[in-house]
């Protein structure tokens, strides 16, 4: 799973039916620094996340789908947490 | 392989997440020296920080929660002792 921060959603109306309903986030993948790292990812949401919240995504297929909970869709990418803290206890 | 070098609390709405702690991970190689992007994972054996484990990516990392439906792409299974050969 990767961090990151929803600065964004997408909306469409010509799409896949199994989308229909699905709401979908724009997310900024981040740094353990809180620093923008890599292209911009566009996943479901699956917590109801806001624009600016720090967000956990998992970038998997399988588990996209079923947290849109219509399995065999067409999902590579989901949100399953709005992130509160993050503990490090060493760099390395 | 990685290692454990910290955690992450988050309101998750998967009431199945709950249980699961989230670990922040760094590769190592096989002297143990950590490279490349941290990342996260869910952890499926109890391990702690600073410890080196081993973990699995890809729709294979929800297999150690089944029957429990863990939306995950990289899951800890394994906490290492020791990697031999490594001394080259």
């Amino acid at each position: 799973m990767i961090i990151g921060q929803v600065v964004g959603n997408v909306t469409a109306t010509q799409k896949n039916p199994r989308f229909e309903g699905a709401k979908l986030l724009l997310v900024q993948p981040l740094t353990l620094d809180g620093n923008p790292q890599g292209d911009t990812v566009l996943a479901i949401d699956g917590v109801d996340a806001g624009v600016g919240d720090r967000v956990l995504v998992v970038l998997e297929g399988w588990s996209a789908a079923h947290v849109l909970r219509k399995p065999g869709s067409a999902v590579d990418a989901a949100v399953i947490g709005v992130i509160d803290e993050v503990e490090l206890f060493s760099r390395e | 392989m990685a290692r454990v070098i910290g955690t992450v609390v988050a309101t998750v709405k998967n009431p199945t997440i709950e249980g699961t702690k989230i670990l922040v991970l760094k590769n190592i190689d096989a002297r143990r020296r950590t490279y490349g992007r941290a990342f996260v994972a869910f952890d499926s054996v109890g391990c702690g920080i600073g410890e080196e484990v081993y973990y699995v990516r890809g729709r294979e990392a929800c297999f150690p929660f089944l029957p429990e439906e863990v939306p995950s792409d990289t899951t800890i299974v394994g906490i290492i002792d020791r990697i031999y050969g490594s001394e080259r």
